[in-house]
């Protein structure tokens, strides 16, 4: 019989929840939808998903797919749209932070575990990382065909066809593909997944990144994967191929060139700057001594 | 009257340790051929190695059928995997979520086990094989995802008719089963989407 100690420290330190707030019996099916879809790399596997202490549409996919994943001696990152600093990526921080005690971090580097929602940090990943995507809606056919009947047997008999009619039709349409995130990859020539509403400018990254991705979707109650090294290509066609977004400019505060920047509109009369959507790399870039042309905050662009 | 073997060996720090544990079966899936040491924290009676049962006691429980090998179905090892997983035992392969198989030269054929369908290919078994040794058998040549470039597995013994055997399971991918070789101290996975072929000369 195991003897509880009932001093008050002693209640101060234990924690309400168990480790990483999930379940064992949870953990344990999610652990294993995790390793079939590893070993599938790009097909949904479908798993129990559980309520979350925090709506659908917050990361509950995600959380749950980390929570299985993590211990003691990991260190955590949690984007949101790129930033350290949202209110999302901070409440999911605290919540580890809280109840599996892990260390926490903003620098992409000292990561161990990355959970994101909607990007791909600008540093490059390492073998020792592994990112965890938040995904709302983890079927790519969804949007064309509602049924998830006939999405299963499309996928079950590689047929992707209307998605390249979707591509098509955006030919047709704006005279260029105007898909702009959640760009539709195929997984090692046999998959198409989704890749969470990254902007297409991530999808790159993705093919043969040493580290590996999971994906996580709480609500849809599906678990999927990229293995390192794996191929993904970004569907296209022979003469309208896969292009990223380009920004004219550099980062106003860093003046990184060759990343992902966000729109901030200064005032009510047209002025704007774009700064680096990854705020780590922003910062990493400023303490390194990079200025761009509003490093003095607050003022007015060009 | 049960014996104490099987009543004792289990995790000791169940949350920490299926986590350690889980976290190198799943870098062992992630990078197929690569050698994962696997924590020292169970014991389970023979011949059941340490990685074998603690990859039971991480990801068996009550939902997942554990088919055993002819020989081993009645005994202490099965009665231990029961007990400390409360995973019930499937009779059929076919039916079972996990299957270990402690004789590598008596490996049945890989299509009497579940091999999901097209629509869900997860439904499959893995199959836990248990070799001598990782290293010093006849090597072989693994490509596919998670390996940059090729990498290499030599299990000691061969398990019986590795190649066909594997190359049929390649082709029906994505349905297929899973493997995990396990060896006393490490294992190493050759996941369905691993390509397997000889490796000549040495």
């Amino acid at each position: 019989m195991t003897i509880r100690d009932e001093s008050p420290a002693a209640d101060e330190k234990r924690s309400p929840y168990n480790f990483a707030y999930l379940d064992e019996q949870t953990k344990r099916m999610i652990r294993r939808a995790i390793l079939k879809a590893v070993a599938i790399p790009g097909y949904q596997v479908p798993f129990a998903s559980r309520e979350m202490p925090m709506p659908y549409g917050w990361g509950t996919g995600g959380v749950q797919v980390t929570a299985a994943i993590i211990g003691p001696d990991d260190v955590l990152k949690v984007i949101d749209q790129g930033a350290d600093d949202t209110t999302n990526a901070v409440s999911i921080r605290g919540f580890f932070a809280k109840t599996a005690g892990v260390a926490t971090t903003t620098r992409t580097t000292e990561a161990t575990i990355i959970q994101t929602r909607h990007r791909i940090p600008e540093a490059p990943l390492s073998e020792d990382q592994i990112i965890v995507f938040q995904v709302p809606i983890p079927e790519p056919l969804r949007f064309l065909e509602p049924r998830e009947t006939e999405t299963r047997t499309m996928h079950g008999l590689e047929e992707y066809g209307l998605v390249h009619v979707k591509l098509y039709e955006d030919i047709a349409r704006h005279g260029h593909i105007a898909t702009t995130y959640a760009y539709p990859v195929k997984v090692e020539g046999r998959y198409v997944m989704d890749p969470s509403p990254i902007p297409k400018f991530d999808n790159p990254k993705m093919d043969n990144s040493p580290a590996l991705q999971l994906f996580g979707a709480g609500r849809e109650k599906r678990i999927y994967a990229i293995p390192p090294y794996s191929s993904v290509k970004s569907l296209d066609f022979e003469d309208h191929p896969f292009e990223v977004q380009r920004f004219e400019a550099p980062c106003a505060l860093c003046a990184a060139t060759g990343v992902y920047l966000d729109e901030v509109i200064l005032d009510d009369r047209g002025g704007r700057m774009f700064v680096c959507s990854d705020t780590d790399n922003c910062e990493q870039r400023r303490e390194a001594g990079h200025t761009g042309t509003a490093a003095g905050i607050g003022g007015e662009s060009q | 009257m049960i014996a104490p073997e099987i009543l004792t060996g289990g995790f000791s720090e169940p949350v920490f340790q299926s986590q350690a544990v889980f976290r190198q079966v799943l870098d062992a899936f992630a990078r197929p051929g690569r050698v994962v040491a696997m924590p020292s924290v169970v014991t389970a009676p023979s011949p059941l190695f340490t990685p074998t049962a603690a990859f039971l006691c991480t990801f068996a429980d009550e939902a997942t059928p554990v088919h055993f090998e002819a020989g081993l179905a009645g005994g202490a090892a099965a009665a231990w995997v029961t007990f400390h997983t409360g995973a019930p035992l499937a009779e059929r392969p076919d039916l079972a979520q996990f299957a270990i198989v402690t004789d590598p030269l008596a490996l049945p054929d890989l299509e009497t086990f579940a091999l999901g369908t097209q629509e869900y290919p997860d439904r499959s078994t893995t199959i836990v094989i248990q070799v001598e040794s990782l290293f010093g058998g006849d090597r072989f040549r693994l490509e596919g995802p998670g390996i940059d470039g090729a990498a290499e597995a030599s299990p000691a013994p061969t398990p019986r008719n590795f190649l066909p055997a594997l190359a049929r399971n390649r082709m029906l991918f994505p349905r297929g089963v899973d493997l995990v070789l396990a060896a006393p101290d490490a294992i190493l996975a050759l996941p369905r989407s691993t390509r397997v072929t000889a490796l000549r000369g040495a």
